[in-house]
């Protein structure tokens, strides 16, 4: 009888598919009242909102000569003036333009990073906790001795013999950083394959595929957003280092590039502040504002974890 | 390395439980002996783990180097012209023109002696430089380490038992500031402001090095002190609040505990109830994390090395990553993960004493 009503449904009862939309709705509208409610982390998304317009926008508001070398306006090493509100660098080209295009490859290399690590996590997680055995120690082993390597000297290693590209920095980050993800993801998993349905599934013939992504990945999926949150925030700050160790793609402006071309252009012991403060600003507001996004978003899916608002 | 680092915690996390747990032939197997013999599964356990993690990197740390497109020599020239003959001299000393595996055992049989190859760079063997530069890699990270550790952990029991309040929101908004900042950023700009100075602001601090040479004794520590001071400050500010953090949250797990309403109802002081019971049961958490973040650490180590000029590891590792000397970094790579295991297993041994809920 239900199974008929479900399958036929009548002209005023919605669909399965129409009532799932509404579920859903329903459920972004509560987390995101939730949400409403952690100031730092309202604040936090409104950072990362305007600096994203920004990213995006550059072309349109400083155009692509701000990073050209040849014919830069300016003098090089000049403090902020009228002219150039956050002075200029070493070739004479406008601070504040390299910033906003900085903004562009940190943000991407970011983003790219933290999707890559915790698609890994994601999947070694879900099925460490799905197939028992073997199969889960030997994954839970790796995972461990992923999580007590220092990160930065793994990735150090893999950008050194790699070649200088924006590429080797995303698999450089993504493949170090993915083991809190997947233990995370791993515990949820095994709390969701305890409920009584998933035993229903699999009594209906459910099989492997089917359970892990029809049951348990809708599952993770919050988890796995606060998650991603969060790494973005670490993958910003690897970017950075990497490319301060001039281990980033020389061709492009990061935040981090800036920085070792400040190094090296004596910024530190002629005192020139206004080439170093501006993308260490930029890289430390953007990595705050990931790290308070993900912290309210946590709380909202753990109230236990007592953030403060 | 391999073989004494793999061996040495046994010692002495065996000395301390093995004395008084060893029962005697006529008492037969008591409830100590029990927990005697529980405890060493666990050593074993936690050893051979090591073990194995130790392997994994000693393999790693070789394949990922033969990973690069093309030939190793290529980097020792740094595209210098050479002749053929010149390259084979060097294929030859460096051992490159044998099969993989021949290469791979001679690795593995090398390293177990302390043997981590010849820096390209320097001409000196790998393990000279490390042993070298370890000791003021361990000043530094040691002062560093006290430091922030009492820090996260003193602030953080005050931020979680008055949870909520301005003095909370305040070290938590802080601790997470300090944390987004990159180490090697705040490093320059402390150098900026404090060494170099800013307008009429001089100088108080050297901008790099860990001395200013030719000086004896109680003077010379004063130097290395003076020198220590701003890599110690930059280390200190992004890692503290990781061990906040982790601290306030172990915490305020214990806090709904029923034996803190018992203390509190036995009419103990708010401060005792908090030192005495509270504190204790929210620090082991702390500790596993403390040592788990070590790998982190070792990150902020080698960016301040950097920025500072300090004649550590991490300085090494930066000198050797921009030639880039690829027997110093492999053998670098793996020391850093060598220690952070070995660190970890010490640990990870020490808890059950610490703490009898652990590995029982």
């Amino acid at each position: 009888m239900t199974v008929k009503t479900a399958a036929q449904p009548g002209p005023h009862t919605p669909g399965p598919r129409a009532l799932a939309r509404q579920r859903r709705r329903a459920s972004a509208a509560r987390f995101w009242r939730q949400y409403r409610r952690h100031r730092a982390g309202v604040l936090g998304l409104a950072v990362l909102v305007l600096c994203v317009l920004v990213a995006l926008t550059a072309p349109l508001t400083v155009g692509a000569d701000a990073q050209s070398v040849t014919g830069a306006p300016g003098g090089p090493l000049e403090s902020p003036s009228a002219r150039f509100p956050l002075g200029t660098d070493r070739f004479g080209r406008d601070l504040l333009g390299l910033v906003i295009w900085g903004s562009r490859v940190s943000l991407l290399v970011g983003l790219l990073a933290a999707v890559l690590s915790v698609a890994i996590g994601t999947l070694i997680g879900i099925t460490a906790g799905h197939f028992r055995g073997w199969y889960a120690t030997v994954m839970m082993r790796i995972t461990d001795w992923f999580l007590v390597m220092p990160t930065l000297v793994l990735a150090i290693a893999l950008a050194t013999v790699l070649s200088r590209s924006l590429g080797t920095v995303v698999l450089a980050i993504g493949v170090t950083t993915w083991p809190t993800t997947a233990r995370l993801v791993r515990a949820q998993t095994l709390a969701v394959e305890a409920r009584p349905y998933i035993e229903r599934a699999k009594a209906l013939g459910g099989g492997h595929w089917h359970v892990m992504s029809r049951h348990v990945l809708p599952n993770v999926m919050p988890l796995v957003l606060a998650q991603t949150t969060l790494i973005i925030s670490s993958a910003i700050l690897a970017e950075a280092t990497l490319a301060f160790l001039g281990l980033g793609d020389p061709t492009v402006v990061s935040w981090g590039g800036l920085l070792q071309d400040a190094r090296e252009a004596g910024a530190v012991s002629s005192g020139a502040w206004w080439y170093l403060v501006p993308p260490g600003v930029a890289i430390a507001v953007v990595a705050l504002a990931f790290t308070l996004c993900g912290r309210a978003v946590e709380s909202v899916l753990n109230p236990r974890l007592g953030v403060s608002r | 390395m391999t073989a004494e680092a793999t061996s040495s915690p046994v010692s002495p996390a065996e000395g301390p439980v093995a004395g008084p747990g060893t029962p005697g032939p006529a008492t037969g197997r008591g409830p100590r002996a029990r927990t005697t013999a529980a405890y060493l599964r666990y050593v074993a356990g936690k050893l051979a783990g090591a073990a194995v993690s130790l392997l994994a990197v000693l393999v790693t740390s070789f394949f990922l180097f033969r990973l690069i497109p093309g030939d190793p020599v290529r980097f020792m020239t740094g595209g210098r012209p050479v002749s053929a003959e010149q390259i084979a001299v060097y294929r030859r000393e460096f051992g490159l023109d044998l099969p993989l595996w021949r290469q791979f055992t001679d690795y593995c049989g090398k390293a177990l002696t302390g043997d981590l190859g010849t820096s390209y760079q320097f001409r000196a063997p790998v393990i000279d430089k490390i042993t070298e530069a370890l000791p003021n890699t361990l000043l530094l990270t040691g002062t560093a380490f006290v430091l922030y550790t009492a820090l996260g952990i003193v602030l953080g029991t005050r931020s979680a038992w008055r949870h909520g309040g301005l003095g909370d929101r305040l070290n938590t908004g802080l601790a997470l500031t300090l944390y987004s900042i990159p180490s090697f950023w705040l490093g320059l700009l402390l150098i900026i402001v404090l060494s170099v100075g800013v307008g009429p602001v001089p100088g108080l601090f050297p901008t790099g090095g860990m001395e200013s040479g030719g000086k004896e004794g109680l003077a010379h520590a004063v130097d290395v002190a003076h020198h220590l001071v701003l890599p110690v400050v930059t280390l200190v500010a992004v890692e503290y609040g990781q061990t906040l953090l982790v601290t306030r949250s172990a915490l305020l797990d214990e806090m709904g505990g029923d034996y803190l309403t018992t203390a509190r109802a036995k009419g103990l002081r708010d401060a005792l109830v908090r030192r005495r019971h509270a504190v204790p049961n929210a620090l082991l958490p702390t500790m596993t994390l403390v040592f788990v973040n070590l790998g982190r650490t070792v990150a902020g180590v080698i960016l301040v090395e950097t920025v500072f000029s300090w004649p550590g590891l991490g300085g090494l590792f930066y000198q050797a990553l921009s030639v880039p000397d690829l027997p110093l970094v492999q053998g670098l790579f793996f020391f850093f993960a060598a220690a952070v295991i070995v660190m970890n297993t010490l640990a990870d041994l020490l808890y059950p004493l610490l703490d009898p809920r652990v590995g029982r």
